[in-house]
C-alpha cells in the first residue's frame, strides 16, 4: 500500500496524459453516429482512470493526517451523493427536456470553479514568490470565468424551463453594463494582484455573478442554442483557467478541448443565423434592424387535417421540418408515426433540420431519435434544401423563422441573410401553428400567404395525431 | 340572421351558385340557406343533398325573395323584378360591358356585387371567380379541341407505322391560357404560347410550353395583373407569328382578352385559311367579340378548307360539378369576409378595396367603376443595403486580421515574460485549443446535442482540482471543495449517463 502511494505522483502523471488522450478520442468518436458510443465509453474510461489516479493522490496525502481523513469523507459522501443525483436526473430527464438539464449541469461546473477558485484564495499550497502575482490573477480568472458560468448557466435553465419569460430583458445601457463589469473586472484583478484582499475577491464574486446573470438574461429564448453552447464553452474555459491556478495540465488540456467544442458549437449556430458572435451575446434580436415594410402580404388559407391526409396519401416525396413548437407540443411521436405509416405506403418522407431549430444544438435530432425515427431520413439544412423544389409536400411543424422566405427575398427584413430552409419551392406547405403570431424574431412570414401554402392551425400534437386517424 | 336564396340558372347554363359542400359553410356563416327546387340538378347536385347539408328546399318565387340572393349568371330583367325591396344579389355581371344591367339593378333600390370585380390582388385570389373559371375554361377547350380534332395529341412510333405529335399554339398566357398549356402538353402534344408580357415566358415553359416572344422594342408594364393593348409595331409583329404558327400548327386556341374592351382580333380570315384541313380552333374570348376572324359565339364553325372554329361561350359550364364547386367556393370566401362577425349579417366596408371593387351597385346608386387599384408591386430596391453590407464584411476581415495579429502578439508576450511554468501550460492550452476545434470540426449535425452532454461531462474534470484539496488542513477549503466533489459529481454522473441514453435511441432506417 505505501509503496503504491510513494509512486502516486508518478501514476497520477502517467494517467493524466492518458486521460487526456482518451478525452480528445472520445470528442473524436462522437463526430460519426457509427463511432458516437465508443466515444462515450473512451470519455468514462478517461474520466475514471483520472478520478482513479487523483484519488490516489489524495489519499496518499492524506493517509494518516486526521484533517485529511474528514476529506475523505468529504468525497465519499460527495462523490456517491452527486453521482446518485447525476444518474437519476439522466434517467428522468425527458428528451424535451435536454437544454434545461443541460444548461443546470454547465452552472455545477461553474460553481464548481468558484469554489476551487476560493480555495486557492483560502489556503496557500506554498506558492514560491516570484509567481504569488501570477497565482493571485489565476484565482481571480478562475473564480471570474466560474461565476459567469454559474449564474448564465441558471438564467439559461430557468429561462429554458420556462421558469422565467424567455424575452430578453432589455436594460438601458446593457453593453454599456457588460463592458463596464469587464473593465471593473479588470481593474479588480490588477488591485488583487498588488494586495490580495478577500473583500475583492467577493467583490469581483458578486461582479461576476451579477455579469453572467444579465448577460443571458438579455438573451432571448430563439437564441438559446448559441447560448447553451457559449456556456458549454465557459464551462470548459473555468475547468482550463483552474487547471492553471492548480498548475495541472489535464484540467488545461481537456478545459481546452471543451472551450473550443462549445467556442466552435457556438460558430456553427451563429452562422445558420447569419449573425456575428458578439451580437447574439449582446442580445436583443432586430432591435436596429429596419422595420419591414408594412405592405399587403395577402390572406392565408385554412386546411383541415382531413385534407392534409389527402394530401399527403397521394404525395410522392414529403419533407418535415420541425422546430421548437414541436418539442413544446411534445409532437415528436405522433410525428414519428407519421413518418412510418407515409413510407410503409412507399411515400418518401424526410426531415429537413435548421442548425438552430429548437433551444439546443441538435435538440431536433435527439427528439426525432427518441420517437425512432431512423437518422438517415434525418437530414441537414445544407444537405435537403436543394430537394424541396421537387418534394410534394412539407410539413412545417412549430418552425417559423427557419423557413421564412424574407431571410433570403427580402433584403429590409431583420433576418436578411439568415440561411433558411426553402420550404416554399415545394409544390405544396402546409404550416402546423398555434395562431397568425410572428415568430421569435418578430418577423412576419410571408411564407404563409404563397399560394402554396396552407395553415393548420392548433396544437401541433393533436393536429398530426387527426392526421393520423384521417389517414 | 339573413336568409340566402340560391337561385336555379336559364336554361343552357349548367353551373349553380352553391353547392352542397359550399351551403355547409355558408350555414357556418351564421345565414340561413334556400336553395331552389332543381337548382343544383345540371351539376349533378341533387335537391336532397342540398337538404343534406342544411338547406331549405323552394320554390322560385321564395328563393327569388331572399335578403340575398346568389346567382351564376347576370340577372336577367324579369328576375330583377322578382327580387326583394333592400335584397343583396351576388353574380357575374361584367359591369364595365353592361351599363344598362347596372342601371336596371340601380333602378330597384338593392345592392349588387359582381364576382368578376374583383381585384387581382393576392389578398383577394380566393373569390377571384374569373381565374377558378378560365382554369377550367382553358383545359375545356383543349378538351373540345381534341374532341373535333381527328387525330392523336401525343406522338407515337407503333408497329403499324409512326404518328406526329399534334402542335398547338395557345395565344395568351393567362389563366385560361396556362391551363390549355398544362392541358395539351399532358396529352402530349407540342405546345407553343404567345402573350404579350415577356414575364410569363417562365410559366409557360414551367408547364411544359414553349414561348413565343414578340421581338420589339418596348414592353408591357401590367400594373393591374391583366393585360393591356399593345402598340402598332408590335401589333404587326405579332401578327407575322401568328401567320407564321397558322399554317404550321393543328390546333389554336386563343384567350386573349383585355378587360372593358372588345377581345382583339389574333387570327386573321387568312390564317385560318393558310391552315390544314382538319386542324381546330377554339376562340375562348368569341363571347367578347373573339379573337379569330369568323369565329361565332357560341357556335361551331367549319370553314371552306375544313377548319373547325369553335366559339363556346360556356366552356366552365361544361364541366358543371366541379365548376360549381370552385364558383361556390369563390363565393363563400366572398362571404366570409363580408360576414365578419360569423353571425349572418352582411357587412360591406368600403375602406377596404375588395369590398368596394365588388360592390357595383350599393342600395340604388351605381358605384362602378372603383378608384384604380394599384398592386403589382415594383420589385423593392435592395441594392444600396447589399452594398453597405459588403462594406461592413470587408470591414469585419480587416479586423479580424488585426484580433489575430494582436492574439499571436500578446501570446507572444506573455510567454516571453511570464514566469517558469507558465509558458508549458500556456503550449498545452494552445496545443489542445487546436485540437479541439480539429477534433469537432467534422461532427455531424445530429451528434450537437449529444456532443454537448459528453463535453460537459468530460468538463466535470475540474473534480480533480476540488480532489486536490480536498486534504488540506483547512476545513472551510475543504467543504467547498467537498460541495465541490459533489456538484461536479451530478455532472460526470448525470453527462455521460444522459449521453449513452441519447445515443441508444438512434438507430439506421430499417427497424
Amino acid at each position: 500500500m505505501n509503496a503504491l502511494f510513494d509512486f502516486a505522483p508518478e501514476i497520477s502523471t502517467a494517467s493524466y496524459i492518458v486521460a487526456s488522450l482518451l478525452f480528445i478520442m472520445s470528442l473524436a468518436g462522437l463526430s460519426k453516429h457509427e463511432t458516437s458510443r465508443g466515444g462515450v465509453i473512451y470519455g468514462m474510461s478517461g474520466m475514471v482512470l483520472a478520478l482513479t489516479a487523483t484519488g490516489l493522490l489524495t489519499v496518499s496525502n492524506g493517509w494518516g493526517e486526521p484533517s485529511a481523513q474528514l476529506g475523505l469523507v468529504f468525497l465519499l459522501v460527495g462523490l456517491v451523493i452527486g453521482a446518485s443525483i447525476g444518474l437519476w436526473r439522466a434517467k428522468v430527464v425527458e428528451m424535451t427536456g435536454m437544454p434545461e438539464l443541460i444548461a443546470i449541469l454547465h452552472s455545477f461546473v461553474g460553481l464548481a470553479a468558484v469554489f476551487i477558485g476560493w480555495n486557492g484564495a483560502l489556503y496557500d499550497t506554498g506558492t514560491p514568490e516570484a509567481l504569488k502575482g501570477v497565482h493571485h490573477a489565476e484565482i481571480f480568472i478562475g473564480v471570474f470565468i466560474g461565476a459567469v458560468t454559474f449564474t448564465g448557466s441558471i438564467v439559461a435553465y430557468l429561462k429554458l424551463s420556462a421558469k422565467i419569460s424567455s424575452k430578453p430583458l432589455m436594460l438601458p445601457g446593457k453593453n454599456f453594463l457588460n463592458v463596464g463589469a469587464l473593465v471593473g473586472f479588470v481593474a479588480l484583478t490588477v488591485w488583487y494582484v498588488i494586495t490580495p484582499e478577500l473583500s475583492l475577491l467577493i467583490a469581483v464574486t458578486v461582479l461576476a455573478l451579477a455579469l453572467g446573470w444579465h448577460l443571458v438574461a438579455s438573451i432571448g429564448g430563439g437564441d438559446m442554442p448559441v447560448v447553451v453552447s457559449m456556456l458549454n464553452s465557459y464551462s470548459g474555459w473555468a475547468a482550463a483557467a483552474a487547471g492553471f491556478l492548480l498548475s495541472n495540465d489535464l484540467l488545461i488540456v481537456t478545459g481546452a478541448l471543451v472551450g473550443s467544442s462549445g467556442a466552435y458549437l457556438s460558430y456553427i449556430m451563429c452562422k445558420a443565423m447569419n449573425r456575428s458572435f458578439i451580437s447574439v451575446i449582446a442580445g436583443g434580436f432586430g432591435i436596429e434592424a429596419p422595420s419591414a415594410k408594412d405592405e399587403e402580404l395577402g390572406e392565408y388559407r385554412e386546411v383541415d387535417a382531413a385534407t392534409v391526409a389527402e394530401l399527403l396519401k397521394n404525395a410522392t416525396s414529403v419533407i418535415i421540418t420541425p422546430g421548437y413548437g414541436m418539442a413544446v407540443a411534445q409532437a415528436q411521436y405522433p410525428v414519428a408515426e407519421l413518418a412510418s405509416r407515409l413510407r410503409d405506403k412507399g411515400v418518401d418522407v424526410r426531415f429537413g433540420i435548421h442548425p438552430v431549430a429548437g433551444r439546443l444544438p441538435g435538440h431536433m435530432n435527439v427528439l426525432l431519435a427518441e420517437a425512432k425515427v431512423p437518422y438517415d431520413i434525418v437530414d441537414e439544412m445544407d444537405e435537403i434544401n436543394d430537394d424541396f423544389a421537387s418534394t410534394s409536400v412539407v410539413l412545417v411543424i412549430g418552425a417559423n423563422d427557419t423557413v421564412n422566405p424574407a431571410a433570403t427575398e427580402d433584403p429590409g427584413s431583420p433576418i436578411a441573410g439568415m440561411p433558411v430552409l426553402k420550404v416554399w419551392e415545394a409544390e405544396n406547405v402546409i404550416v402546423f401553428k398555434r395562431s397568425m403570431a410572428s415568430g421569435y424574431a418578430g418577423v412576419q412570414n410571408p411564407l404563409f400567404f404563397r399560394e402554396n401554402a396552407a395553415m393548420l392551425f392548433g396544437d401541433a400534437k393533436e393536429r398530426v395525431e387527426d392526421i393520423l386517424k384521417a389517414l | 340572421m339573413k336568409l340566402i336564396g340560391v337561385v336555379k340558372e336559364q336554361a343552357g347554363e349548367n353551373r349553380v351558385a352553391a353547392t352542397p359542400a359550399t351551403v355547409k359553410a355558408i350555414i357556418a356563416l351564421g345565414y340561413e340557406v334556400l336553395v331552389e327546387a332543381g337548382a343544383g340538378a345540371e351539376s349533378s347536385f341533387p335537391d336532397s343533398a342540398y337538404a343534406e347539408a342544411g338547406a331549405k328546399i323552394a320554390g322560385k318565387a321564395d328563393t327569388w325573395k331572399a335578403d340575398l340572393v346568389l346567382k351564376v349568371n347576370a340577372p336577367s330583367n324579369e328576375e330583377i323584378a322578382e327580387l326583394a325591396d333592400n335584397a343583396t344579389i351576388v353574380s357575374l355581371m361584367t359591369p364595365s360591358l353592361r351599363p344598362e344591367l347596372l342601371e336596371s339593378l340601380a333602378t330597384r333600390g338593392i345592392t349588387a356585387l359582381a364576382l368578376d370585380a374583383v381585384p387581382r390582388i393576392s389578398r383577394a385570389q380566393s373569390m377571384d371567380v374569373l381565374s377558378s373559371m378560365a382554369n377550367i375554361a382553358g383545359y375545356r377547350a383543349v378538351i373540345e379541341a381534341a374532341h373535333e380534332f381527328g387525330r392523336f395529341f401525343t406522338g407515337q412510333v407503333t408497329a403499324a407505322g409512326k404518328v406526329p405529335p399534334a402542335k398547338v399554339l395557345v395565344a395568351g398566357a393567362g389563366v385560361a391560357g396556362l391551363a390549355a398549356i398544362g392541358a395539351a402538353s399532358s396529352l402530349g402534344a407540342i405546345v407553343r404560347a404567345t402573350d404579350p408580357r415577356p414575364e410569363v415566358a417562365d410559366q409557360v415553359k414551367s408547364i411544359g410550353g414553349e414561348y413565343l416572344p414578340v421581338e420589339v422594342e418596348e414592353k408591357m408594364q401590367s400594373s393591374d395583373g391583366y393585360a393591356k393593348a399593345t402598340s402598332e409595331a408590335y401589333d404587326k409583329r405579332a401578327a407575322e407569328i401568328y401567320s407564321e404558327q397558322a399554317s404550321d400548327v393543328d390546333i389554336i386556341i386563343t384567350t386573349a382578352l383585355i378587360p372593358g374592351r372588345p377581345a382583339p382580333k389574333l387570327i386573321t380570315a387568312s390564317d385560318v385559311a393558310s391552315m390544314k384541313s382538319g386542324s381546330v380552333i377554339v376562340d375562348m374570348a368569341a363571347a367578347q367579340g373573339g379573337n379569330v376572324e369568323g369565329s361565332v359565339a357560341g357556335q361551331k364553325v367549319v370553314t371552306s378548307n375544313g377548319v373547325t372554329i369553335l366559339g363556346y361561350t360556356d366552356l366552365p359550364g361544361r364541366l358543371p360539378a366541379q365548376a360549381s364547386q370552385l364558383f361556390g367556393t369563390n363565393l363563400v370566401n366572398l362571404l366570409k369576409l363580408l360576414t365578419p362577425n360569423k353571425d349572418g349579417n352582411l357587412v360591406i366596408d368600403f375602406e377596404d378595396i375588395v369590398q368596394r371593387s365588388v360592390t357595383v351597385v350599393q342600395n340604388g346608386s351605381i358605384t362602378w367603376p372603383p378608384p384604380p387599384v394599384q398592386v403589382s408591386a415594383a420589385p423593392a430596391q435592395a441594392k444600396p443595403v447589399v452594398a453597405a453590407a459588403k462594406v461592413e464584411k470587408k470591414m469585419s476581415a480587416k479586423l479580424r486580421g488585426g484580433l489575430i495579429a494582436l492574439g499571436t502578439a500578446l501570446l507572444f508576450l506573455i510567454c516571453a515574460f511570464a514566469p517558469a511554468p507558465l509558458p508549458q501550460h500556456f503550449l498545452v492550452l494552445t496545443l489542445s485549443v487546436v485540437v479541439g476545434f480539429y477534433v469537432i470540426g467534422k461532427v455531424h449535425h445530429a451528434l450537437h446535442t449529444p456532443l454537448m452532454s459528453v463535453t460537459n461531462a468530460i468538463s466535470g474534470i475540474v473534480i480533480v482540482g476540488a480532489l486536490l484539496q480536498l486534504t488540506t488542513p483547512n476545513l472551510a477549503v475543504q467543504v467547498l471543495a467537498g460541495v465541490a466533489v459533489l456538484l461536479v459529481s451530478i455532472n460526470i454522473f448525470g453527462g455521460f449517463a444522459v449521453t449513452r441514453r441519447m445515443l441508444k435511441m438512434f438507430s439506421k432506417g430499417g427497424k
